[in-house]
């Protein structure tokens, strides 16, 4: 019996980013724009790796990837050369993929770099390299029980670039972290939009102490990364809790039954038998364009973050949580600008609005939520027309319905009733039907409460509550006399 | 046989467009002659005829309209059957591609139709360019109009008997170890693997890709220039194709070699050469020196290993490039029904690919293999560095190098068929050029027995006009005795 509570995790990230910024693929002229076309229709002879074709370099991937390299921290070679990575798999149309290699005279476009995570920990950065996108395989059911797959090439040849980091991560939560800020850094750099589906894959090396490393393969987005690792390391241990080792192998996971499945195991490991692309010359990048590209450097996370402390004066911890999604801050900054207390539209929007979106499961962008109609609900709950709690029902509602907070209040009849005659009114019929509840009140100045909270159930909610408190509390007067 | 066929491509370009002769008449012609001597020769996979025709007609119109019309105006050309025509079926004389039609234009292609050239049609090879002798090809093998009984060299086999027989005028074919020099020297005409980068290889389908390069051949040196000159030039398509510079090959068509230096390295006289070949071969230079050249024998000592080094890259490139012929989107499909996808390719590129392309897969996936790679693929680069600085060493005394094209004069079907090694063997000297990316011309320089032995130059890379001077006075002062049996 091995004690598993207290082994330690390892764990190596390897991370795809689309380069969603550019127009056209990384070897031919195809635009990238491929997600809503039917399939293998976004294709042409060179993607398609038919027969006499040949791939020209996408000069402005290789600008985005200096941006990358900078903005990790890492050294850029200044001569690099494609390798082809040979394997037989039906989403590679060429059956071999041209990417970069770090090994046997090959040179990625950037080595040794490194991201600070949330206090002091710091993840290595390997390499950064850049290569194609191969196509996308579908199937009936599961991987396991299909009886055929469907590859669409639309995908192929996509710019991709991949971060490389050593096994610094200790859990799956720091592995989601690291991938919230790589997804942040890349769109401030304006390179790629995590937003876009399939945008942002990884796959994970995760050894646990005593343990060899496992490969798992297709995690799509940093949500699932910590679901998958968490399946990996659950099963790991267990596996070793009752006296297996874990032997080197690579596992898909399922996202659809949240299970790792085995590949292949290490006697079966691919050999890419990678070599130089010929097709394509070494790729040079001069000192004068490296520091063209520092030049036009945009903002970065952190000096986003330190901005919005100051411009707005909201709390590290709401800009951090901002800054982890560009278009969440950007949205903050739109509404901040035309609202006076941006601290509490900061609370509003790290609290409520993310954790409804993380409930809906959707992103900003999908959320018909416009900045000025977050403004008008705070400045509706601001000037008294309704209370902090039918406001945050008033943002679920703008949220799935993008109507504006005045169009919800008026169909919904939301607005704070301070009628006080139609309160005393119902305050009448509340003693008439609870007696008892007067007399214990007339008594027992905190079972007023009761009457209070019948009084917001009858008006469901809507009641101005110090209103109805003040109204009840006459009457009970009124009553013991 | 019709005169007309004889004429050189100038000849015809000029009485095209004179009007002396009509595009159309010596389109028919050349067909006449396709279909009277084709079940001998057996040059060609796929006839364009419709093509060939239609473009005909139109050069007419244009020319008795007075338009301007392009350089080959009206002139034949055959090609490769491995460089892509779009709508025209593309077979690398492979049952794997057997139904290949290219959904597009090689940029030679464009360029020949540019310039008003006629795709005649799509001539035979060894299966995906591999081979010396045109017996790989799986439509059946090509006979040396030369001599029926032989082979007219390979792997361009279909492309140097198409012109030699008089099927066609011109023609193109693709060079990766000699694969158009070995044919123009069996065939008696003459061949030219460019500088590599000065021929785009869009279109191209690669066998060797860092190796091969589209190259022309011709029945004189001046239609060889005519052709060149119209396909060569960067390539926005093809990342390795570069600018050729200042070269006026034209201007170089004048008969003067005085002054030329010339190495002859006696590695390219090696063991397995024929005396009868070193003989032609020395005889050629002699003649040079005559007319003004100086000559020096000269050592290289890498070239010894150029023969091993050059076909562990070749086969190395090669099990990458035809990986994508495995059924699914290119290359032979058997039915799959129940097979997974891994088996399915098995069965497919077992069937589809012939013995010749199978072996060199299995021994170039073998030499990129992790724990081979750096004894085999990595030393053969090696090799290849070495063999460059040793020639560009060499080229600082001299313009060009000189030796036998083929140590052996061309040999009969099925000789060598048995025994891979021995028809290796016959690139010695060709791969060279190839490893190196220098340019190199194979020329007839005379015959034995009626079987022709060509001459090889080489020169520094870019220096294609070197080659065209000396490749042109040879011409006008040794015309081998080679008659044609068809």
């Amino acid at each position: 019996m091995v004690e598993t509570t207290e082994l330690k995790v390892k764990i190596g990230l390897e991370v795809h980013c689309q380069l969603t910024n550019l127009k056209s693929k990384l070897f031919c002229s195809c635009s990238s724009d491929y997600r809503q076309s039917p399939p293998n229709t976004h294709v042409c002879p060179v993607c398609m790796g038919t027969p006499g074709s040949l791939p020209v370099l996408n000069r402005k991937a290789v600008e985005d990837a200096i941006l990358i390299a900078l903005a990790l921290n890492m050294q850029i070679s200044n001569k690099t050369i494609f390798y082809r990575k040979n394997y037989f798999y039906p989403d590679m149309p060429k059956n071999f993929q041209i990417s970069q290699y770090d090994r046997a005279g090959g040179i990625p476009i950037a080595k040794n770099g490194s991201k600070k995570l949330d206090g002091e920990k710091i993840v290595h950065i390997s390499r950064l390299q850049i290569e194609e996108d191969p196509g996308k395989i579908s199937y009936e059911g599961t991987i396991e029980t299909s009886k055929s797959a469907f590859v669409d090439y639309n995908r192929a040849g996509i710019a991709l670039v991949e971060i490389v980091t050593d096994p610094d991560i200790n859990s799956p939560k720091e592995a989601r972290i690291f991938l919230q800020k790589i997804r942040s850094i890349m769109e401030h750099l304006g390179v790629s939009s995590g937003e876009l589906e399939g945008s942002m894959r990884c796959d994970a090396n995760i050894s646990i102490q005593g343990g060899t490393r496992v490969e798992v393969k297709n995690i799509s987005s940093f949500k699932e990364v910590e679901r998958a690792l968490n399946f990996e390391i659950t099963r790991q241990k267990s596996l070793l809790r009752t006296g297996h080792r874990i032997g080197q192998e690579t596992r898909h996971w399922d996202e659809a039954r949240r299970v790792t499945i085995s590949l292949r195991v290490k006697e079966e490991e691919e050999d890419y038998r990678y070599f130089p692309e010929a097709d394509l010359v070494p790729l040079t990048i001069s000192e004068e364009e490296i520091e063209r590209q520092k030049n036009s450097m945009p903002e970065l996370p952190e000096g986003h973050m330190q901005r919005l402390m100051t411009q707005y004066d909201i709390s590290r911890q709401n800009a951090m949580t901002l800054i982890d999604n560009k278009a969440l801050a950007e949205f903050f900054e739109e509404s901040a600008d035309n609202y006076s207390h941006p601290d509490l539209l900061g609370n509003w929007i790290v609290g409520d609005l993310l954790s409804y979106l993380y409930e809906m499961d959707i992103e900003l962008k999908d959320a018909k939520l416009m900045p000025r109609d977050l403004v008008k609900m705070l400045e509706l709950i601001d000037d008294g027309t309704i209370s902090g709690k039918i406001g945050k029902e008033l943002l679920k509602e703008m949220l799935i319905t993008g109507k504006s907070p005045d169009e919800i209040i008026n169909q919904k009849e939301m607005r704070r009733i301070s009628d006080r005659e139609y309160l005393n009114q119902l305050t009448e019929e509340i003693f008439s039907s609870h007696p008892q509840a007067v007399k214990d009140a007339i008594k027992d100045p905190k079972a007023v409460r009761f009457l209070v909270g019948q009084l917001m159930k009858k008006t469901s909610g809507k009641a101005d509550p110090q209103l109805a408190n003040s109204i009840v509390n006459e009457k009970l007067k009124t009553s013991k006399t | 046989m019709s005169r007309i066929l004889e004429l050189s491509a100038s000849e015809l370009v000029s009485k095209i467009r004179t009007q002396e002769i009509t595009a159309e008449e010596y389109v028919n012609k050349c067909y006449e002659r396709i279909k009277e001597v084709e079940d001998r020769i057996h040059a060609f996979i796929t006839l364009t005829e419709n093509i060939a025709l239609e473009k005909a007609q139109e050069i007419d119109s244009r020319i008795r309209k007075n338009e301007k019309v392009g350089s080959l105006s009206g002139v034949a050309v055959a090609i490769k059957d491995n460089i892509c025509i779009n709508d025209v079926r593309t077979t690398c004389a492979s049952k794997m591609l057997e139904n290949f039609i290219s959904p597009y234009n090689a940029t030679v292609i464009e360029r020949l139709k540019s310039q008003d050239a006629i795709l005649i049609g799509k001539t035979n090879m060894d299966e995906f360019a591999m081979g010396t002798s045109t017996e790989h090809s799986q439509f059946g093998p090509t006979h040396n109009p030369l001599d029926l009984d032989r082979v007219p060299g390979g792997s361009s086999g279909g492309s140097a008997a198409s012109v030699a027989a008089l099927e066609t005028t011109i023609s193109l074919g693709s060079d990766t170890g000699g694969s158009v020099r070995c044919p123009a020297s069996f065939c008696g005409i003459v061949g030219m693997k460019p500088t590599y980068g000065l021929i785009s290889r869009y279109g191209l389908i690669a066998y060797a890709n860092s190796l091969e390069q589209i190259s022309p051949i011709a029945r004189n040196v001046a239609d060889l220039v005519l052709l060149t000159e119209c396909i060569a030039g960067q390539d926005n398509k093809d990342s390795t194709s570069i600018d050729s510079g200042t070269q006026n090959l034209k201007n170089c068509l004048v008969d003067d070699v005085s002054g030329v230096k010339i190495g002859v390295p006696e590695e390219l006289f090696g063991i397995g050469t024929d005396e009868v070949v070193s003989k032609a071969v020395w005889e050629a230079i002699s003649k040079l020196e005559g007319l003004g050249a100086t000559f020096s024998k000269i050592k290289l000592e890498s070239l010894e290993y150029a023969l091993a080094s050059y076909y562990i890259i070749a086969m190395s490139e090669a099990s990458s490039n035809l990986a994508r012929y495995d059924g699914l989107r290119y290359g032979l499909r058997l039915d799959d029904e129940n097979y997974d996808w891994s088996t399915a390719y098995s069965r497919n590129r077992d069937v589809g690919f012939g013995a010749e392309v199978k072996r060199r897969i299995m021994l170039g996936t073998f030499a990129l293999s992790a724990g081979y790679y750096n004894e085999y693929y990595l030393k053969a680069q090696r090799v290849r560095t070495l063999i460059k600085q040793e020639l560009s060493k060499a080229f600082k005394d001299f313009d060009l190098i000189i030796g036998p094209t083929m140590p052996i004069l061309p040999f009969r079907l099925g000789e060598k068929l048995l025994d891979p090694l021995e028809m290796y063997m016959c690139d010695v000297d060709t791969v060279i050029a190839n490893l190196a990316g220098i340019p190199a011309i194979s020329v007839p320089c005379s015959s034995s027995q009626g079987l022709p032995i060509g001459v090889q130059m080489m020169a520094p890379a870019l220096r294609e006009d070197v080659l065209i001077k000396v490749a042109f006075s040879l011409e006008q002062h040794l015309k081998p005795d080679l008659e044609l049996k068809v």
